[in-house]
């Protein structure tokens, strides 16, 4: 019986001491199915440009870090709750999220995009390359019309919870037949099969899937940003850690000056979305 | 707590609830007639027969429903051949490839619950029909069969109450029943506590009626 209490004891004690050193090291959440801003490799390795960046940052803080993977519908809920201590997970900063959690300065920006099959009738649409939803002004209003034209009736598809469905639900194209998804892996399979008329993500989700399968997704439209859109990626942190925000702070504000952020931006998406 | 949320997302959710209720009687009903149907094949004295609804009702059962789900939706929609057959009208849809799964795999359960109380009926209940000349036909459909529903009401019982709650697989292929819908209020509210509360009190309520139905069926139709 003594020895069952002391192994008892001893467990708990280890334990104590374990949960002691992680709480030094800073937890990072992010999702690890949005390439290439985070992915998984082929042994379960999570990579990818925030991953990289992650560790960059936290040199520049000065503290150890550990990535750990969060479902992204449960990101902000599971930041919340302390699971993890700061979000990297392509995340854009929009007013909405902002009620809930601080987001650092942005870090990166990617425009979003529409994406369908080769030989859809939507592609070769008339729409300027771009449009910036801030902006606003005739060009853009058209550009919505024109889309709002093109999209009547068509099943488009996104990921759940994400500025691209915000933007589907905001009503500036009009009423769709929106359906959401957990992962960005799941909107390509669908559209892949044809379920999905169309899908929208960042422009890069797209083309990254299109390389990596060998299926025929095409860009079609402007691309997005702006408004419903957000204001680039940040680091998103508990609203009570004003500590942990102002050391993402420095070490963005660092890591940009030496051209860190550059660097490894240009290396996971083929051009430098740092900002 | 956020109380005023609870409050507000509770209409929403018992709509989606309609939608889950939906599920669950489309798939129970065509999942009962596959169910006897296998039930029957495994009273067959053929070996074939018997081993084909045996391994049917194997596979099924010992797979989890998440995987079958997966499999006939995004598992066939990578299959180029289906979907250019009339197939692909019906397996387009998340709703009936959610429907397939379901009732396919409570199908398989409700065929060994059916199978197991035909093989406890008292032969000498059979034997007395045959005593007065009724035909063999007239006995299976007026004697066996509601002898058997009788006997599995209990298990068939747990068994909805099962499939309700398998239900809220379908929100992982995009359907916005009760769980698809609590995730969407809780990704643009960020509170995942209050919103499955009042989820997962609605489940409760659905499975407390559905035990007294089973428990009043139960006692209507008892033997004593």
């Amino acid at each position: 019986m003594n020895i069952f209490k002391k192994t008892i004891f001893s467990v708990l004690f280890s334990l104590l001491i374990i949960g002691n050193v992680n709480a030094d090291k800073i937890k990072i959440g992010t999702e690890g199915a949005y390439p290439p801003w985070n992915s998984k490799d082929a042994s379960g390795k999570l990579i990818g440009f925030e991953v990289e960046l992650a560790y960059t940052l936290c040199r520049y803080i000065g503290q150890q870090c550990e990535i750990v993977e969060q479902d992204w519908d449960g990101m902000i809920p599971a930041l919340i709750m302390r699971k993890f201590d700061a979000i990297m997970a392509g995340m854009s900063i929009t007013a909405e999220r902002q009620k809930a959690i601080s987001f650092s300065q942005g870090y990166a920006d990617e425009v979003a995009s529409l994406a369908v099959m080769k030989g859809s009738d939507l592609e070769g649409m008339d729409t300027p390359e771009g449009i910036n939803l801030t902006l606003g002004g005739s060009g853009v209003k058209k550009t919505l019309k024109t889309l709002t034209g093109a999209l009547a009736g068509k099943t488009v598809c996104t990921q759940t919870a994400t500025i691209h469905q915000n933007f589907l639900e905001s009503g500036d194209v009009g009423k769709i037949n929106l359906r959401t998804y957990k992962t960005q892996d799941e909107v390509n399979l669908d559209l892949a099969s044809g379920r999905c008329d169309v899908a929208l993500a960042a422009a890069v989700a797209f083309t990254d899937y299109a390389e990596k399968s060998g299926k025929p997704v095409v860009l079609v439209g402007p691309t997005f940003s702006g408004g419903a859109f957000g204001n680039g990626v940040g680091v998103g942190i508990r609203k009570d850690d004003t500590e942990l925000l102002k050391a993402f702070n420095k070490a963005i504000e660092k890591a940009r000056k030496n051209g860190d952020i550059s660097r490894i931006a240009t290396k996971w998406f083929g051009f430098d979305a740092s900002m | 707590m956020d109380l005023e949320l609870m409050i507000n997302s509770l209409p929403k959710l018992l709509n989606a609830a309609v939608i889950t209720l939906k599920l669950l009687s489309v798939s129970l009903i065509i999942g009962l007639f596959i169910g006897l149907f296998f039930a029957i094949l495994r009273l067959n004295k053929n070996i074939f027969i018997n081993r084909f609804a045996y391994g049917y009702s194997y596979v099924f059962r010992g797979t989890p429903l998440l995987v079958q789900i997966f499999i006939i939706y995004f598992g066939l929609g990578q299959i180029e051949h289906l979907r250019s057959t009339v197939l692909w009208v019906i397996l387009k849809e998340p709703y009936w490839c959610a429907i397939i799964a379901f009732a396919l795999n409570t199908g398989a359960y409700t065929s060994e619950i059916l199978r197991s109380a035909f093989q406890t009926i008292k032969p000498g209940i059979i034997e007395a029909g045959k005593s007065l000349g009724i035909s063999n036909k007239v006995i299976f459909y007026k004697i066996q069969i509601p002898i058997a529903i009788r006997q599995s009401l209990p298990a068939y019982g747990n068994e909805i109450i099962l499939m309700m709650k398998g239900t809220s697989l379908a929100s992982t292929v995009t359907i916005m029943d009760l769980t698809g819908v609590a995730k969407y209020i809780i990704s643009t509210t960020f509170k995942p506590i209050e919103v499955f509360i009042v989820a997962g009190g609605i489940y409760l309520f659905m499975t407390f009626i559905i035990h007294n139905v089973i428990k009043f069926l139960e006692k209507k139709y008892s033997f004593n």
